[in-house]
């Protein structure tokens, strides 16, 4: 299997699609001529054309609406946010426009979209462009939310978001466009809406998504170096979320710890602690835990900025009190 | 193509095609739709007030040659969208009466299942898309709809109808900029009755005319007179024509005025009867009736009998929305998703 980047994996599924389905296009800021921001679309406009390949100018609300009206008339738009922070431009859009309209029309206009881009903190680029907007979306009916953590899923996910009939958000994440592993060739669907065990324990269980499983991986890592085994579940899909495999875990470890970058207030973990609460009350060997990043805005400094994401540090002493 | 402006560009498509010319008969029933929105409207008033009709209701009473005098010009195939004040669009666009009332009831039977209310009709095989409660959030889906009509070479054309409220949100002058830079078949249409909700023009909108605002997108602009069916009609018709034989974008702006409040909740004391009165002299609907009458078109009497036949088409909306079901409660969970077919089916019932 070869082994890619999140970025080419990305890439590779854009590709793929669009070669498949005319109807698919891709629009957002700087994907043509520049190559895309973070080169996610690299070749592209070489390869498809300006017609399917279009660089639009800053104007989220503009391009955004658009997708939805050219997904209102059939065509499989993939619109590209540079950063999901100015996706908060076009909120109107999606909340009002692309996640209502189908409900609201009884059925007769379906949605196929997929709204993607990179989002995360963690590069000290501030609070405006840092956010984790998972949470946001996936508090909306209608509204699919994505966020791959590995190459493979980037890649599979995409493929499958893109062939969705429904609109979908896609959500990446900037610190993991460099990461490499090994993604299948060719035909490669991810389900969506089904998480991955990524490590197998009996300790405890971590949930997690987008970034923070890589920071979760190396504490599990760590742990392992202690005896301790931790079984580590990546949701890959937020919404609709796949509970199954989370109480398959704990209904085996006895214990759940979240960890996310989302601020920590009415969030997807609070979601999980929620329903795990309920559903498996007496499974709970203790209470579940959350690491998430602190509820203040994003600060440049680095220094500051690693304290408010759930780092390492944050993780491995809220485990210690899970295990307590 | 005539500029409303110096500073806006005119077209350089010298051989504009000509508007063709009417057959008494389809002038005619340009007029029986214009009369049975006016009729309808009434109807729609009359349930408000009996509660019958819930929620918001804007009325179009006043308005009724701008939706019939610009679809009038479409093809059947051409595409329409709007904002709230949509019960004229639809009618116009030949959305079924019965439908439409049902919709304002909340019935099944409605337009939109009777998830949409009067903000949010929608007929897809009447090429309606809405419907929109958003002030201005239509125009950027409006644009995209003209942009897949583009891309999949269709040659047919959108119309996106705004009030005069909506042109200073910014979502409209993103779609006009994305519509000109990239050449869409699309028609803006402002239906400018002068009252955004209770604050005049003079108080929410710097310059005059509202074309002026195509001036900067290089956009072709044009006015119209939308107390005057042929007015709206012949001027719609340049406009479509630039769309689909050019592909190029224009901005309209259609003077207008609405007889009632913003919506049935808006007592409008904001504006004084004699205004009202005042502009109700130039009813459009009178107006284009004694054009009709003068140019033996018609007679009074043949006109007084499509009086009747669309205030009993009304009636009949009435009756069959209050007879009509209301939705099972099993038939929230529906509409939320497309079917999947490209991929296996993801999502679980609704369980929170």
């Amino acid at each position: 299997m070869p082994t890619l980047t999140y970025r080419e994996a990305l890439n590779e599924a854009l590709a793929e699609e669009m070669e498949r389905d005319d109807k698919v296009f891709l629009m957002g800021e700087e994907v043509g001529e520049y190559n895309g921001a973070y080169k996610v679309s690299k070749g592209l406009l070489e390869k498809f054309g300006p017609k399917r390949v279009i660089d639009s100018p800053i104007s989220e609300t503009g391009f955004t609406g658009l997708g939805i009206g050219a997904a209102m008339y059939g065509l499989r738009p993939v619109i590209e946010y540079m950063t999901w922070s100015f996706s908060l431009v076009a909120y109107d859009q999606i909340i009002n426009n692309a996640a209502q309209v189908r409900y609201m029309s009884g059925g007769q206009f379906s949605i196929p979209l997929v709204l993607r881009g990179s989002s995360g903190g963690g590069l000290q680029v501030g609070a405006t462009h840092s956010h984790t907007p998972e949470n946001w979306y996936a508090n909306v009916p209608a509204l699919t939310v994505i966020t791959p953590a590995f190459p493979a899923d980037a890649k599979g996910l995409l493929k499958s978001a893109i062939r969705s009939n429904n609109p979908v958000c896609f959500i990446e994440n900037e610190k993991l466009y460099g990461y490499k592993d090994e993604v299948p060739e060719g035909e490669h669907l991810t389900p969506i809406g089904k998480a991955r065990v990524v490590t197998e324990g009996s300790d405890f269980t971590i949930v997690s998504n987008s970034g923070s499983v890589h920071r979760a991986l190396n504490v599990v890592k760590t742990l392992e170096a202690q005896g301790i085994r931790a079984e580590l579940i990546d949701l890959r899909t937020i919404k609709p979320l796949d509970f199954e495999t989370i109480a398959a875990s704990v209904s085996k470890t006895n214990r759940l710890l979240i960890v996310e970058e989302n601020k920590p207030f009415a969030g997807w973990g609070a979601q999980v602690a929620y329903e795990v609460q309920k559903e498996l009350f007496d499974d709970l060997d203790a209470p579940v835990h959350r690491v998430t990043s602190l509820d203040v805005p994003q600060p440049y400094n680095g220094r500051l900025e690693q304290a408010v994401l759930p780092n390492e540090e944050r993780i491995l002493a809220t485990v210690k009190e899970l295990l307590a | 193509m005539r500029a409303a402006d110096p500073d806006v560009k005119s077209s350089k498509n010298q051989q504009i095609p000509r508007l063709p010319e009417q057959t008494p008969q389809e002038k005619i029933a340009l007029y029986r739709t214009m009369l049975l929105i006016r009729r309808f409207e009434e109807k729609s008033k009359q349930a408000f007030t009996q509660g019958k009709i819930k929620g918001f209701c804007h009325l179009y009473n006043g308005q009724e040659a701008v939706a019939v005098g610009t679809i009038s010009v479409l093809n059947e195939d051409d595409a329409v969208i709007t904002a709230y004040r949509d019960h004229g669009h639809a009618l116009a666009r030949g959305v079924d009466p019965n439908a439409c009332m049902a919709e304002l009831f909340g019935k099944i039977t409605g337009c939109s299942r009777g998830k949409g209310g009067s903000m949010h009709f929608f007929d897809a095989k009447k090429h309606f898309y809405g419907g929109h409660g958003i002030v201005g959030g239509q125009i950027p889906l409006g644009t995209g709809i003209a942009f897949a009509q583009k891309y999949l070479d269709t040659n047919r054309v959108t119309l996106a109808y705004m009030g005069d409220g909506a042109i200073n949100q910014g979502a409209v002058h993103e779609a006009m900029n994305l519509a000109a830079l990239w050449k869409l078949p699309i028609i803006y249409i402002i239906e400018n009755n002068e009252w955004s909700m209770g604050t005049s023009i003079s108080r929410s909108s710097a310059g005059d005319p509202l074309t002026k605002r195509a001036g900067a997108f290089d956009m072709a602009a044009i006015q119209a007179n939308g107390m005057d069916l042929d007015d709206v009609r012949a001027k719609t018709f340049e406009a479509v024509s630039l769309a689909r034989t050019e592909s190029q974008p224009t901005l309209m702006e259609i003077k207008t005025y609405r007889y009632f409040g913003h919506s049935m909740s808006d007592p409008g004391n904001y504006r004084k009867k004699e205004e009202i009165e005042e502009r109700r002299k130039g009813d459009p609907i009178e107006l284009y009736k004694a054009r009709l009458i003068e140019g033996k078109i018609a007679t009074a009497e043949s006109l007084e009998a499509i009086d009747a036949e669309v205030t009993e088409i009304a009636q009949e909306s009435y009756d069959f929305a209050e007879k009509s079901a209301e939705p099972e409660i099993e038939t929230v969970f529906e509409d939320i998703f497309a079917p999947e077919d490209q991929i296996f089916e993801f999502r679980p019932e609704p369980r929170y």
